[in-house]
């Protein structure tokens, strides 16, 4: 099975997409230069010009840009078009402060929009499809990303938006929804309200879209099993475009990028130093196709693992692993780097619900680290000596993926709160 | 011969177990006897009711995580070194008990041991050999 929205580019040989990528950096580093003063300054402070860049040899040479810079620049700052040929504001949620925006031309709409049908028929979409989003619609680019790649697939669209739960669920078996695009966390709130209810027979859906939030591979597989689908993992940044950056094949090893519209590099987060192929390395993107918010290597700062190694889809772009956590995210806690990702991983495999709230806080000046997780009944025991067994279990589990003690708190069910949006994991009390 | 006890998980905080006695309350659910063990986190309710069925359902229909368990309901009389017999026939026997609680009742000069053990089966028989009552749960609902 080879299903691919544009075979000639999806598959195209590697010289081919390295021709690309050399010529639309030269043109978008000339437009960014040409059109956008706070690039110009960047660039001329470090006595680079646009003739400099002839390759994507030469991608190195380039200043990175951030968060700060998008905020310095706020709101006009980075524009490389005339306002009048924009036509679309996305915005980043503003949950690390000042909020993002970024612009849109009708061009980089159709990119965005095909990166997301490309998405959507590597899942399995076809026109006959239902394509079911509960991603927030509005600001948030969730919604809007996967709105207009089922549009352009010529599915069936139900823009359902985030929330409501009752009625997303009466829409899916209603109207026969047969793919879910939403958070992860949601797709895991759904699943377990439609096996509460006992709905499984009922749901249409044949495969799932889970993207904007870190999951696991544990919690896959639980969507998986329970709901009868298949769930594919998708990844993006309203800085670059939204999501559809990258996506997963029927292969879920790894996420394709969309190298002919964004180059990918790994660089050590420390030094800035290119990291090979098949390390870690902080991800960086340059847009190479955008008209109205081109970005030049952007630090995304999510940990990821470039993969050039050929896939069995038939898709020649180049595979990123899942974010391995992202440095907002990551908690240092008694000077160990924790990821609320590898506490869901020891959850899932200990068979504890993926619903869990981490709270750390510092006590005389050392780090506390406590973990609320709700039990079930197959954890419970009439005899504490069982119950406390498996806390101990956990407590050891934990300890041996993250090296440190964690406080684990067992909770009743149904007591942490559930999102509907991006999941609230973490709670740093500590004032530093 | 033996009864079912209901544990039930609850969080070691203010109002817990008043919220659980509510909703016996509310179910008309008599309980018959009670124990609770408790961490300075969560604690394991354990009670004996007059309706498993009902309990059950409106257990699950609350959201609670709970357990029903075989235990035995041994019959003593009410005075002084009652327990001791009972307590020698499961160590005569090799049988660990893994807690126990006792009640009373207003109209018979009689108490009740709730006992567990991981095998309750044989503490049915050893209990059967030596002459010692134990309460069906019949009994315990017509209480």
């Amino acid at each position: 099975m080879n299903n691919c929205y544009q075979p000639d580019i999806e598959t195209a040989p590697r010289e081919q997409i390295k021709a690309w990528q050399d010529e639309r950096l030269v043109r978008t580093v000339k437009h960014v230069y040409d059109h956008v003063e706070y690039y110009r300054n960047k660039m001329k402070a470090i006595g680079l010009e646009p003739g400099d860049i002839k390759s994507t040899e030469d991608l190195y040479k380039l200043p990175f840009m951030s968060k700060d810079d998008l905020r310095e620049a706020y709101p006009y700052g980075l524009l490389a078009m005339p306002l009048k040929d924009c036509v679309r504001i996305q915005s980043t949620s503003g949950t690390t402060g000042k909020r993002v925006v970024a612009f849109y031309t009708q061009n980089d709409i159709d990119m965005w929009d095909e990166c997301c049908a490309r998405a959507l028929v590597a899942a399995g979409a076809t026109p006959e499809d239902v394509v079911h989003v509960s991603y927030g619609y509005g600001l948030f680019t969730g919604g809007a990303g996967f709105n207009g790649g089922s549009h352009k697939l010529g599915s069936l669209t139900l823009p359902m938006s985030s929330g409501n739960t009752d009625r997303q669920i009466q829409f899916m078996t209603d109207l026969h929804s047969t793919i879910l695009c939403c958070t992860p966390s949601y797709a895991a709130y759904l699943t377990e309200t439609i096996c509460e209810r006992g709905l499984q027979d009922q749901i249409n859906l044949k495969a799932g879209i889970f993207g904007a939030e870190a999951w696991s591979e544990e919690m896959r597989h639980d969507i998986e099993d329970k709901l009868g689908i298949k769930a594919y993992d998708i990844y993006g940044l309203t800085e670059i475009s939204g999501p559809g950056v990258s996506y997963e094949c029927q292969e879920q090893d790894g996420m394709h990028i969309n190298e002919d519209n964004f180059i990918a590099e790994t660089i050590d987060p420390k030094t800035g130093k290119p990291v090979p192929d098949g390390e870690k390395g902080e991800l960086v993107f340059t847009s190479i196709t955008k008209e109205a918010f081109p970005l030049i290597r952007y630090r995304t700062k999510d940990i990821c693992i470039l993969n050039n190694e050929p896939c069995a889809c038939g898709r020649t772009f180049k595979r990123m692993s899942k974010p391995l956590g992202r440095s907002d995210d990551m908690l240092i806690v008694k000077g160990v780097n924790v990821f609320p990702s590898q506490i869901e991983t020891v959850l899932m495999n200990e068979g504890y619900p993926a619903n869990y709230l981490i709270t750390v806080t510092r006590e005389n000046n050392s780090d506390k680290i406590e973990l609320q997780v709700e039990i079930t009944n197959e954890m419970f025991s009439d005899e504490l000596s069982e119950v406390s067994k498996r806390e101990k279990k956990l407590v050891n589990a934990l300890k041996s993926m993250l090296g440190i003690y964690v406080d684990v708190r067992l909770v009743a069910p149904k007591t942490i709160e559930r999102s509907e949006g991006k999941a609230k994991r973490v709670i740093d009390k500590r004032n530093i | 011969m033996e009864v079912k006890q209901i544990s039930v998980f609850l969080e070691n905080k203010p109002g817990m177990l008043t919220e659980f006695a509510k909703i016996l309350q509310k179910n008309d659910i008599s309980m018959k006897a009670l124990c609770l063990a408790e961490t300075p986190e969560y604690g394991v309710l354990r009670i004996i009711v007059d309706d498993n069925y009902k309990i059950a359902t409106v257990l699950k229909d609350e959201g609670y995580v709970y357990r029903v368990t075989p235990v035995l309901a041994a019959v003593i009389p009410d005075k002084p070194g009652s327990l001791v017999k009972i307590l020698d026939v499961l160590a005569a026997n090799d049988i660990n008990l893994e807690y126990t609680y006792a009640f009373i009742t207003r109209e018979k000069d009689e108490a009740y041991i709730i006992i567990r053990v991981q095998d309750t089966e044989k503490a049915n028989k050893v209990f059967r050999e030596a002459g010692i009552k134990l309460l069906s749960q019949d009994e315990i609902d017509k209480m």
